[in-house]
């Protein structure tokens, strides 16, 4: 039977692994090249690498680090960051990355969706969608590399999306980023209710239930947390960690 | 023809020596031949036509009996056709390749079937022999091949349909899931391939 997928994420900045609060306050957590190392021997489902500065800084994505770090990884990496050209998603495919995510690019070029869909198939293309709430409580859609908020709300966004040929949807609650407080299950039903594509769920995970919630009662594919994986106790001291499959497992069977 | 470097990558790990190529020399010269793929039907079977490869993989493969692993869109180019495409597939294995449909109410399932299963070993064989017990692997497709004969079926996985997930006929092989994004599990596929 097929599983929940249960995806560590891990956000890149320069040459270190990072952790943020709400997506700010990055808190440096350790080397890419060993903590890749160490979800693989734990033998992670998949991973997603995002680098969280090269978007803002208008830099392409770090293919020489990116190759470092996943030359040993022996599952599914999926890898996001400063992605603008179909020559710049065949180096990624060709290091031995499985699927590129896409966020800012995505919101003004959606096009560029269909044309990395239409070289690569769908199942390459990963649309990562960053919803943060305003003022009135409705969510929008937050452009992370120009740290601002757009007009889409993030349930027209991922059909848009879907119709382009993304492979999947990663949705991000902003305003749960790093909480460990639970998912936004609202916002996970609403969006895997409104395609057919599978779903990322991700912001907020902070225990072992609230991935199962993700999947059971939200609806997602796969359930994505990035401090859950890397914080130990209360202190947030740097361990990695992921479940046992068997665990996992009795959650989904 | 799609994502090699991640083959690359553990058979480096195993520590064999590997050549990602489309040269006729290097082809005929292989001692073992893997066709990865990710794209398209008729996208993987006119670049073969294109790079004008079709003669020497069939003088390597049904002549020489070299053996050959073909993973998930390669595995299906073994096959006589597609549902996916117009061109014939290689004709390899007496198979047809089919397009999930899920359209009832009851199934309630996406495609593509991506992401860890299980499979069921249907036959004795080399490339099986020594999984591990809580054996899984990684699908990502929204196509299936179903063969004609049962002596051609090495594995089946369930997925709304039971379908062929590994299939065989002689020195043919082909998986639909990717051994080499499939940690330990896959690695012992790809292992036993080479063994043989």
């Amino acid at each position: 039977m097929l599983m929940a997928r249960i995806i560590p994420v891990l956000l890149l900045k320069g040459s270190g692994l990072v952790k943020t609060v709400k997506f700010k306050d990055p808190k440096y957590i350790g080397d890419p090249r060993n903590a890749v190392k160490i979800f693989n021997e734990k033998e992670v489902d998949e991973l997603i690498v995002l680098d969280v500065n090269v978007s803002k800084e208008n830099k392409p994505p770090q293919f020489n680090l990116i190759k470092e770090i996943i030359s040993e990884a022996f599952m599914p990496v999926a890898y996001g960051g400063g992605i603008k050209s179909i020559d710049d998603a065949k180096e990624l495919f060709g290091i031995g990355v499985e699927k590129i995510v896409i966020n800012s690019y995505g919101i003004e070029n959606p096009s560029f969706i269909k044309k990395v869909s239409d070289v690569f198939g769908s199942q390459s293309i990963v649309v990562s969608i960053d919803a943060k709430k305003n003022i009135f409580g409705k969510y929008q859609i937050y452009a992370s590399a120009n740290q601002h908020s757009c007009v889409y709300n993030p349930i027209d966004f991922a059909k848009i999306m879907e119709d382009m040929g993304a492979g999947e949807i990663f949705i991000n609650s902003v305003d749960r980023d790093g909480g460990m407080t639970g998912y936004d299950l609202n916002l996970i039903k609403n969006i895997s209710e409104s395609v057919k594509i599978p779903v990322v769920a991700c912001g907020g995970a902070g225990a072992i239930h609230d991935l199962e919630k993700a999947v059971k009662i939200g609806g997602a594919g796969a359930a994505a947390a990035g401090s859950m994986f890397v914080f130990h106790g209360k202190h947030r001291a740097v361990l990695i960690s992921y479940p046992d499959q068997k665990v996992i497992k009795k959650m989904f069977i | 023809m799609g994502n090699v470097g991640s083959i690359e990558n553990m058979l480096k790990q195993i520590g064999v020596e590997v050549k990602i190529s489309s040269d006729k020399k290097e082809i005929e010269n292989a001692d073992k031949l893997i066709m990865p793929g990710v794209g398209s039907f008729d996208n993987g079977m006119s670049n073969l036509m294109n790079l004008d490869i079709l003669p020497i993989l069939h003088s390597k493969v049904i002549l020489e009996k070299t053996p050959i692993l073909g993973i998930c869109l390669g595995m299906q180019l073994f096959t006589q056709k597609s549902e996916e495409g117009k061109l014939p597939g290689l004709g390899w294995i007496d198979a047809e390749t089919n397009r999930f449909n899920f359209n009832e109410e009851k199934f309630n399932l996406k495609i593509p079937h991506m992401g860890w299963n299980t499979i069921n070993i249907k036959q004795q064989n080399s490339i099986f022999h020594k999984q591990y017990d809580e054996s899984r692997y990684y699908f990502v497709h929204s196509y299936y091949v179903r063969c004609a004969n049962e002596n051609n079926v090495l594995a089946t996985t369930q997925y709304g349909i039971e379908f062929h997930s590994a299939i065989v006929n002689n020195n043919i092989i082909g998986t639909q899931f990717h051994p080499e994004k499939s940690h330990k599990y896959g690695k012992r596929v790809l292992q036993s391939f080479l063994e043989i």
